[in-house]
């Protein structure tokens, strides 16, 4: 068994036969007498590729939606462009060669062309002027597609492949692309994704001698195992059926309106920690983000995010969430983790001590400035915002008060903001738990967290390995306290959430929700088999 | 002679698609349509001229238009400009 390393261009596994393409035929390059019956023959040769062009972007409407179908219309317009004509016809013309030859010395400059730029979208347009010179040449020898030939299911392999063929492949035949070159953001990678096809680019050790063998192309890692022995053959039989009942599930729930079979509404969000989870978050159908760590921001650099990146973040998750709700968790850090700026000082209780809130409420430029990039982004969709480690109304009211101070500086200096901005708080001390009824008054939403919330109540450490066994989410006294919460939120007219790990264990989440929780926040991949428990509650 | 001038709002820049769009739309019009940006110029019906100009997004760009039709030209390139860049 050879393994073969690349991208993992598109997350899905293929079982297959390597088949290669043999495509790179060079041109030749030959002497014409008639110019100008080699001109027509090019021009006509423009009319048929722009035919095929058409109907590739017809086939890729359907296949892969009319936004990544955009690049046929794109190919038509290099195709119909003067330059490139231009080009070509000057070459026939003055050095009396055939077609082929001036189009693919066409091809190349321009590609070389793109090759230069800085921009490496730019860079990726070089194989779109290869694309489409390819064809024109094609056109020119009167040759068949390459990929016309595939009898069975094979995963084709390739030195690159252009986006006509990746759209043209038949997903009966085409079972996994792999190739020698490309990028994960190359138009190819994006169509095999939204095919669905397994793909693996940028394989450097590919080659044709590994032609007509067996191989399992694993789109996640980026692997490709040719000739697998009985072992990997195993465990990817069975991360295949794992996929496979994934996507059964998906199908079956996706859509579908979150709500217990009694009639209930649930809503089903989830917990990110930075922005590249968004994806994952709609994949598998989050309604929303019931807690978006903002802490990533800053923990990333050796000083505090500037009020610009925050607003940048947070407007792209809210932009990206398209209207569905956000809830961004304001800066929970504790001496627990490696901030320098913060320059907090070391604590022998970080759990229990300066930390969250805390520090918020003690630098209020630092909490202000987060507040600030908060109520202009949620100008851009719908976002709330959330206070974390409250034990007393005190705090509330101080972070309530920053809140009204930054909202009337940028109403003043006119720059738009969500005025109307829902304010929740987490419920993770027992205190807070305790005097829900009072904090209630003040928000619109509590969320609980019950990771700290158990840790708190039942005075175990979390990180601690030997009072794991006391750390119980599911002890009762954490129910009692989450049942008292539940109670004071509704009886003040504010819903409630949970966002701790409890909410992903699906025994716990059906007793959550015969308690009266309003709304359940875990981590994307725990979605899916949390909305098939509502559904059957 | 008529002229806009826009800031690109798409981050992307004038990237393949809407230089694709807006060589398509520029060829509508017998007005000669240039696209400019500091002291370069190209054709904007030209895509691989227009795509060379490299224009990012924020950067400003000067569009000139000259001919019989160049009112009908300037208003729809102004929509063209606010709808995709």
């Amino acid at each position: 068994m050879k393994v073969l390393k690349g991208k993992g261009a598109s997350a899905k596994i293929a079982f297959g036969k390597l088949i290669f393409a043999n495509k790179q035929k060079s041109v030749k390059r030959f002497r014409v007498v008639d110019v100008e019956a080699e001109t027509v023959k090019y021009k006509n040769a423009v009319e048929t590729a722009i035919k095929e062009i058409q109907e590739l972007y017809e086939k890729a409407v359907v296949e892969v939606g009319e936004t990544n179908a955009e690049i046929f219309n794109m190919h038509k317009v290099m195709l119909e462009d003067e330059d490139f004509s231009g080009s070509v016809i000057n070459i026939i013309e003055s050095q009396e060669v055939n077609a082929e030859f001036a189009v693919a010395s066409t091809g190349e400059n321009f590609s070389n062309m793109f090759l230069s730029m800085e921009d490496e979208y730019m860079r990726e347009r070089s194989r779109d002027v290869k694309d489409i010179s390819d064809r024109l040449i094609r056109i020119l020898s009167g040759e068949k597609e390459a990929f016309e030939e595939i009898k069975e299911p094979s995963i084709v392999a390739a030195e690159d492949l252009t986006p006509s063929e990746t759209v043209k492949m038949d997903k009966s035949k085409v079972i996994g692309i792999v190739t020698k070159k490309g990028s994960l953001n190359s138009h190819t990678a994006i169509l095999a994704r939204s095919m669905g096809i397994p793909a693996i680019v940028n394989i450097e050790e590919l080659g044709s001698e590994f032609s007509g063998k067996y191989a399992i192309a694993d789109g996640f890692k980026g692997e490709l195992y040719v000739e697998p022995d009985d072992a990997t053959i195993n465990k990817y039989l069975e991360l295949k059926e794992e996929q496979r009942k994934k996507e059964k599930l998906l199908e079956k729930i996706k859509g579908v309106k979150c709500k217990t079979s009694k009639g209930k509404d649930i809503m089903l969000y989830a917990n990110i920690g930075d922005l590249s989870e968004v994806g994952n978050c709609l994949e598998n159908d989050a309604e929303g983000i019931g807690l978006f760590r903002s802490e990533f921001l800053y923990l990333k650099a050796n000083k505090e995010p500037t009020e610009e990146e925050q607003f940048i973040a947070y407007k792209t998750v809210a932009e990206n969430m398209g209207g569905r709700r956000v809830i961004i968790r304001t800066m929970d850090i504790g001496a627990d983790k490696q901030v320098d700026y913060l320059n907090l000082k070391k604590e022998s209780n970080p759990a229990l001590g300066y930390r969250a809130i805390r520090i918020c409420l003690d630098r209020p430029s630092m909490f202000k400035k987060q507040l600030s990039a908060i109520l202009r982004a949620a100008a851009y969709g719908k976002i709330a915002v959330m206070f974390p480690m409250i034990s007393s109304e005190n705090e509330v009211i101080q972070a309530l008060g920053y809140l009204k101070e930054v909202k009337e500086e940028l109403n003043k200096k006119g720059i738009p903001i969500d005025e109307n901005i829902d304010v929740g708080i987490m419920i993770e001390t027992p205190a807070a738990a305790l005097i829900a009824n009072k904090l209630a008054k003040y928000v619109k939403f509590f969320s609980i967290g019950t990771n700290d919330l158990t840790q708190y109540t039942l005075a175990c450490d979390r990180e601690n390995l030997s009072v794991e066994k006391y750390c119980n989410p599911n002890h009762e006294a954490v129910y009692k306290l989450i049942e008292m919460t539940v109670k004071a939120a509704h009886n003040n007219g504010i819903w409630v959430g949970v966002c701790g790990e409890l909410a992903s264990d699906l025994d716990a989440a059906e007793k959550l929700i015969k308690i009266g929780v309003d709304e359940l926040s875990v981590s994307p991949s725990a979605l899916l088999p949390l909305k098939e428990k509502i559904l059957s509650i | 002679m008529l002229k806009i001038t826009h800031k690109v709002k798409d981050e992307n820049g004038i990237h393949a698609r809407p230089a694709g769009l807006l060589a398509t739309e520029s060829k509508k019009f017998k007005s000669e349509i240039f696209v400019e940006k500091g002291d370069k110029k190209a054709n904007a019906g030209k895509i691989f001229e227009v795509m060379s100009l490299c224009v990012k997004g924020g950067e400003e760009i000067v569009i000139t238009i000259n001919g019989d039709d160049e009112a009908k030209a300037f208003d729809a390139l102004a929509i063209f400009l606010e709808k995709n860049l």
